[in-house]
């Protein structure tokens, strides 16, 4: 058991807060349990946070076959350009950069000749069948009406061009999420809406899911896709890696919506059920433990005795497989401590137990977006003496990570040069990672990754 | 990879971009900022620009990039964002405490006129701190005029003229390259044994040493005294006269110090053109070490002609660089074929097709405010032996198999470069070596198995 320090005086000891902030820093064992999340960051303050086009846009991206047409001044679409790392089994469409590049010009007397003139050229060099326009804090303020543009070079060219309304300013990155979404529910809208259509459509189904939350980072949707398939399960649709124009006009034949990212998905699943009958799950292939109850919940849903045993077998052998590996590495890393500062609760959640796993203690748990309920689970999990923050900054970040003794840090790129600073070990779990780190590949992937940093010479000449 | 990109120039009037091989003024304001000591970036808008900004500097330069944001909301869209910037200027040096607060506008910022210096002059800004400000609307230049925006920023708030004759110092204004180049820069500087003040220099910011701590506010940087004194010099030397030329005039005009703009001494001649420059000015004599240097350069030069010669050569990236680049190439007795630039701004294709001219070159492409959809393009027509650029040079070199080497900004898949020169006769050498190496690994790889060579 940790001794439990308390959260005033450190506070004294070091200038590193702002005020307003203290609410959002917890301590497990502290009489202070619940954080305050889901709110805007202070002005002044070092956010690690991004905006809601930036939300949007790391969702949508992976949609291989689209142009994606980012209306706005040049720095939004060179920052997101290729950032995600998505692999793709066909087009490589999005991996351009398309940008309407807004000038003063624009500014002053609208940007929706500009943006028309922009649809007019790409749609004759490249023939998309879809097609999304982002817009970005300058067309939220100027007023650009993208609906209606959308919809007259949509009926024009007969071909889907989707308008996302994500304003930076509208929010944080969760609202991204959610403009993304919405985005996503018009082009999955299906010919016809009526209830029996869908009914007869289900009726042919046969063990067929869409995968929600999967961006095919380094391949990880295929590797899932692979599990499944050798239990008998089919996805349908992934949301949103590798998916593409034919794919997404077949989500709604789903029987079943798994989400990995909640944070992202959670909203599209609702609105899946809500409009279509398809219920949903909340999985997570990102540790051998949440991997393993994730395929017998999925297995399960079927009810069917010849999956869950294909499943078990499934199991049984991917573990043997790797089981002598990743006692190898449990033993190299017994009694190391990780922090964790990443996007969404849900992955800290499942990263905290992925630790757990190869010995690894967590002293401090971070999130940039995190909702309430998953802050619940984070302080349940979680030993006391663990902090728990919510959108912190950099100076709180080196604060709790040095006074907790932290052997690794994984989080994204901002934070990665501040934990070697701090001679502490990284890994990356965000859109820059290169190895999957889903299923039980993953979690073998996850420990060598650990082991490359934590135990590198480099340390030794800090 | 961009194999969906035809071979059929067709004109496009929206002025889109297809791959921009630009990026936004306030990034480049965020980088001119952490040149100052102990000075915090400030980012006046929503949080994605800080951010954004923020992960590409990181990715480029592997350090922890510093900076701040006024987080706009819808309330401060509608409202304006005074408020925010208050609470963001209070907040700013409770808890981080720089010396100084260096803010930079977004094009939200703009959009809805916030004026700036009524903002900073009603904040509560504590005493013996500063806050100095540049409008970067990122609908207008790019990262590079962004950069001289805040550069001229400096000069517009610090520099003073307080003495009655001009000390025998000079400024430097380095312009938009790594903290390797101003190094080196520096240190060429002080080979000739001449006073200067850089400014600004991310040098020991950007690139500082590891200690095992975090510094918030690593050792480089121009001091606040020393951006004051800037108003004294005897001159200054604008390298680059996208970045920092406009610096140099608002000195000139501020303090009556003389602007002498030269080319980022990228190559032997522009080398040499910042050399005599110095040496005429302070009457300084060249001293045997630079010499030394300079003659390697040449014999190198002449050990490797012959694999540079004919050479046709695709080049993009920030303009100060590219142009000296070109001249360069031009030097090594290569074909530049294709020039391009993100940067707005007609002078870019003035002036390269004037160093063009004068090497007897015709007919190439040279244009400003370009993209990397139109660079692709002209290769596909006119195909090149040699790309050279940033890192999103990487996806045409693939496309077209073009072989490839990074300069400029950003570099996002490649580490060191950010330490390592390629300006002065240092830097000359080893963008020398980068440029072989690049062409004839290539020839390895060709190569027959009758054909391969031991030596090239």
């Amino acid at each position: 058991m940790k001794v439990v320090v308390k959260l005033d005086s450190t506070k004294s000891k070091k200038k590193s807060f702002i005020a307003e902030r203290s609410e959002s820093i917890s301590m497990k064992g502290h009489q202070k349990s619940q954080v305050k999340c889901d709110t805007d960051s202070v002005a002044g303050s070092m956010s690690q946070r991004a905006c809601v086009f930036c939300g949007a846009r790391v969702v949508l991206n992976p949609i291989t076959d689209a142009i994606h047409l980012v209306h706005g001044p040049i720095g939004c679409a060179s920052y997101t350009w290729d950032i995600r790392g998505s692999l793709s089994s066909g087009s490589e469409l999005y991996r351009n950069s398309f940008s309407t590049d807004m000038k003063e010009k624009d500014v002053i007397f609208g940007g929706e000749k500009k943006l028309e003139q922009a649809i007019d050229e790409l749609v004759d060099e490249y023939h998309p069948k879809l097609m999304f326009v982002y817009s970005t804090c300058i067309v939220g303020v100027i007023g650009d009406d993208l609906d209606a543009v959308c919809k007259k070079k949509s009926l024009q060219y007969g071909i889907e061009i989707i308008p996302v309304q994500s304003s930076g300013f509208i929010g944080n990155k969760a609202a991204g999420y959610r403009a993304a979404c919405d985005a996503i529910l018009k082009i999955i809208k299906p010919e016809e809406t009526t209830s029996q259509a869908i009914i007869e459509r289900k009726s042919n189904c046969k063990r067929v899911i869409n995968y929600l939350g999967d961006f095919n980072l380094a391949a990880e949707a295929w590797i899932i896709q692979g599990y499944l398939k050798e239990i008998g399960i089919d996805i349908n649709v992934t949301f949103t890696g590798d998916a593409n124009y034919e794919a997404l006009k077949k989500a709604t034949d789903a029987e079943l919506n798994i989400i990995q990212c909640a944070g992202s998905m959670t909203y599209l699943a609702k609105k899946m059920e809500e409009l279509y009958g398809i219920p949903y799950m909340h999985i997570s292939f990102l540790g051998i433990e949440d991997t393993k109850e994730s395929l017998r919940r999925i297995a399960h849903f079927f009810q069917n005795i010849e999956l869950e045993e294909k499943t078990e077998k499934l199991i049984a052998r991917e573990e043997s497989q790797i089981a002598k590996t990743l006692h190898w590495y449990k033993q190299q890393l017994q009694g190391k401590k990780a922090a964790i500062y990443v996007g969404g609760g849900f992955k800290a959640i499942s990263l905290i137990k992925q630790f757990n796993e190869i010995g690894i203690e967590v002293v401090m748990v971070g999130t940039q977006t995190g909702r309430k309920e998953e802050y619940d689970t984070i302080a349940d999990l979680a030993t006391a003496g663990t902090v728990i923050l919510d959108d912190a900054n950099p100076s709180e970040l080196e604060q709790f990570m040095t006074e907790k003794a932290a052997d690794l840090l994984v989080g994204g790129v901002k934070e990665r040069p501040l934990a070697y600073k701090l001679g502490v070990a990284f890994i990356d779990h965000n859109h820059d990672r290169k190895h999957p780190l889903s299923g039980f590949i993953g979690a073998v992937n996850f420990a060598t990754e650990v082991h490359s940093t934590v135990c590198s010479p480099v340390w030794k000449y800090v | 990879m961009l194999d969906a990109t035809p071979k059929e120039i067709t004109d496009r009037k929206s002025g889109g971009m297809i791959n921009p091989a630009k990026t936004c003024q306030p990034i480049g304001a965020m980088y001119a900022a952490l040149g100052i000591h102990s000075c915090l970036p400030h980012s006046h808008g929503s949080q994605g620009c800080c951010s954004y900004h923020r992960m590409h500097l990181t990715r480029h330069f592997r350090d922890p990039i510093m900076a701040t944001t006024s987080s706009f909301t819808e309330g401060a869209s509608v409202f304006g964002g005074g408020a925010n910037l208050k609470t963001a200027i209070k907040n700013v040096f409770n808890v981080y405490n720089p010396e100084v607060m260096a803010v930079h506008t977004t094009c939200l910022s703009e959009t809805i006129g916030d004026d700036l210096p009524t903002i900073i002059k009603s904040a509560d800004v504590p005493e013996g701190k500063l806050v100095i400000h540049a409008n970067t609307p990122s609908y207008a230049g790019s990262h590079v005029t962004g950069f001289s925006n805040m550069t001229k920023g400096m000069v517009q708030y610090l520099s003073e003229a307080t003495e009655e004759t001009k000390k025998q110092q000079a400024n430097i204004i380095p312009g938009f390259v790594n903290p390797g180049d101003m190094r080196e820069i520096k240190r060429i500087t002080e080979a000739m044994d001449i006073e200067y003040i850089m400014f600004p220099d991310t040098s020991g910011v950007v690139d500082s040493p590891m200690t095992g701590k975090h510094e918030m506010f690593p050792k480089g940087g121009t001091t606040i005294s020393q951006l004051k004194d800037t108003g004294n010099s005897k001159a200054t030397y604008a390298l680059g006269s996208y970045a920092s030329a406009d610096a140099a005039y608002h000195l000139e005009r501020k303090c009556k110090i003389e602007p002498i703009v030269l080319k980022t001494p990228i190559g032997i001649k522009a080398t040499d053109e910042y050399v005599m420059a110095l040496s005429n000015k302070f009457s300084k004599e060249i001293p045997k070490s630079l010499e030394e240097e300079r003659g390697q350069l040449v014999d190198i030069m002449t050990d490797t002609h012959f694999h540079f010669h004919g050479k046709r050569v695709a080049v993009f990236g920030d303009p100060d660089i590219v142009i000296a680049l070109t001249e360069y190439l031009l030097s090594l007795g290569m074909t530049p074929v294709h020039v391009l630039t993100g940067t707005p701004g007609k002078k870019f294709e003035e002036e390269v097709k004037e160093i063009l001219a004068a090497a007897g070159i015709e007919g190439s492409n040279v244009k400003a405010a370009g993209d990397l959809f139109t660079l692709q393009q002209w290769i596909k027509n006119q195909p090149v032996d040699l790309l050279i650029g940033n890192t999103y040079g990487k996806y045409i070199a693939r496309a077209e198999d073009v072989p490839f080497f990074r300069v400029g900004f950003p570099i996002l898949d490649r580490s060191v470069h950010s330490y390592m020169p390629i300006v002065g006769y240092k830097g000359a050498m080893r963008l020398l070596e980068m440029i072989s190496n690049a062409l004839l690994e290539r020839q390895d790889r060709d190569a027959a198995e009758e054909d391969f060579e031991l030596v090239m």
